[in-house]
């Protein structure tokens, strides 16, 4: 059971070793010639004007919210999902309950308007 | 050759057995990378051919007379690789080279329980869809520290949006994929694929095989367009491509990274993601390996038997289309991307499961045999 996760971890740690393979290639194959203009964030011709750690929207906060809602109902109907053959019909009325409360609060967040983006 | 022989018999059939599997990953990894490498000359030589231009037709070969232009890709690994890498004085050092490894290594991993053939994969998991959720997911944690790290606004802003928008569509596709469980009944991708040579049309129709009609785009077709559609989005493909947004934000969260950093960022995991979504559709909804014409043709038919061509046939379409689309649409606004996401993926998988729901209850079709 457990066996079967191993190529798993070898895979992980192959990929994890030909990144930072990549990774000191390229400090080692190109040249290293610092300044303090190079090394300064990216704008357009000017200093920057302030830190660049900057108050983002809310609105990202409330996608990230909504995002874990449904995710975890993604979460359980997985296993639902898979275990449709064995549960039958008393399965599908159950989750048809569980997605009608489901539903109802995603009519009541798209009339708020909580996906609305302008 | 004596001496290897030796330390081969000295390993042991366990130790044999770990440097095979080790070979075979590490064969299934390179063949990857290459495929990214071709991808990316693909997508220049497609686009160009599109856009009535030539695209890259000078690099060859050890200077062959003939497929000029093909090793484009690799003068262009070289090229990364020679450049110097910069680190931004003001970034957070260690998270800045750290983020182009956490991006990375889902992108590739992933591919330890994709079902090349009937008999080859690396990891007979039972919850290898899971698995393949779960990495992905993690891959929005490369992007997000990437931003961060570099601390520069117009990477901030390029991570904050691509984190939404692989977020958003993230949720379509998950329904998407519950639609697929409940026509399979298993997460694991052998089993998935093996369900859909049996059950689905040859229940409406008297032969047993169906070829392509009993794979699952004939019964979850609207599932299959959302997954793959939000498989661009998740990608952050044209036109969904906001979060790199050139003509605004310059390159978004990669703006800061250059040469070595720059291709293990962005370049490969980026095309490794396209390719997995391209198998994943492949796999989900096109019967994976099968060959389209079982049931159709003698079953000795080599044109009517399974085989990786067939998958790899497969594959190739699904990334046309995402060429093909990047250089068709123009780039969507970001508050439309979102409202393709929640307001018409979503309740489309929804509906759809509801529909499915009905199918298993009267059971329609493949599902004859459930209840």
């Amino acid at each position: 059971m457990l066996a079967n996760y191993l190529p798993v971890l070898i895979f992980l740690l192959v990929a994890g070793g030909f990144g930072g393979l990549l990774i000191v290639l390229g400090f080692v194959l190109g040249p290293r010639k610092p300044d303090s203009e190079k090394l300064s964030p990216y704008e357009c011709g000017f200093e920057a004007f302030e830190d660049s750690r900057i108050k983002f929207d809310v609105r990202y906060y409330l996608v990230a919210i909504l995002f874990i809602l449904f995710d975890l109902e993604i979460a359980f109907l997985f296993p639902w999902a898979v275990s449709l053959h064995a549960i039958g019909r008393p399965g599908i009325l159950s989750m048809v309950v569980f997605l009608t409360i489901l539903l109802v609060g995603f009519i009541y967040e798209w009339k708020k308007g909580a996906l609305e983006w302008d | 050759m004596n001496t290897l022989i030796h330390w081969w018999n000295l390993l042991g059939a366990d130790g044999q057995h770990l440097v095979v599997m080790t070979a075979q990953i590490v064969a299934v990894m390179m063949s990857v990378i290459v495929s990214v490498a071709m991808m990316t000359y693909a997508e220049r030589k497609v686009i160009g051919f599109i856009q009535v231009r030539i695209g890259p037709n000078q690099v060859r070969i050890f200077g062959l007379p003939f497929l000029k232009g093909l090793a484009q890709p690799f003068a262009d690994v070289i090229k990364l690789l020679l450049k110097e890498v910069i680190v931004p004085a003001e970034s957070d050092k260690f998270l800045f080279l750290l983020a182009p490894l956490i991006a990375l290594v889902p992108a590739l991993a992933t591919w330890a329980v994709v079902p090349f053939s009937p008999d080859f994969v690396l990891a007979k998991l039972d919850a290898g869809l899971l698995y393949i959720l779960a990495l992905t997911s993690l891959g929005v944690y490369g992007i997000i520290l990437a931003g961060w790290a570099a601390n520069s606004k117009y990477a901030l802003l390029g991570a904050m949006r691509s984190a939404a928008q692989i977020v958003a569509y993230e949720i379509a596709m998950g329904f998407a994929l519950v639609g697929v469980l409940m026509a399979a009944g298993s997460l694991n991708l052998t089993e998935i694929v093996r369900a859909q040579s049996h059950g689905y049309a040859s229940y409406v129709y008297p032969w047993q095989a169906a070829g392509f009609l009993s794979w699952n785009w004939f019964w979850l077709f609207p599932l299959m367009v959302v997954y793959f559609i939000a498989g661009i989005a998740e990608t952050n493909r044209a036109p969904f491509d906001v979060a790199e947004g050139e003509s605004e934000i310059v390159a978004g969260f990669h703006v800061e990274y250059s040469g070595a950093t720059f291709a293990t960022l962005f370049a490969l995991p980026e095309y490794a993601n396209m390719i997995l979504v391209a198998t994943l559709a492949s796999v989900l909804f096109l019967g994976g390996w099968q060959s389209p014409f079982e049931g159709y043709l003698a079953a000795d038919l080599p044109l009517a038997s399974p085989s990786f061509l067939w998958l790899f046939l497969k594959i190739l379409c699904f990334l046309f289309c995402f060429l093909w689309f990047r250089a068709t649409f123009p780039r969507y606004r970001y508050d439309q991307i979102m409202r393709l996401g929640w307001k018409v993926f979503i309740p489309i998988t929804l509906i759809w499961i509801g529909v499915e729901c009905v199918m298993v209850w009267f059971k329609v079709g493949p599902w004859a045999r459930v209840l």
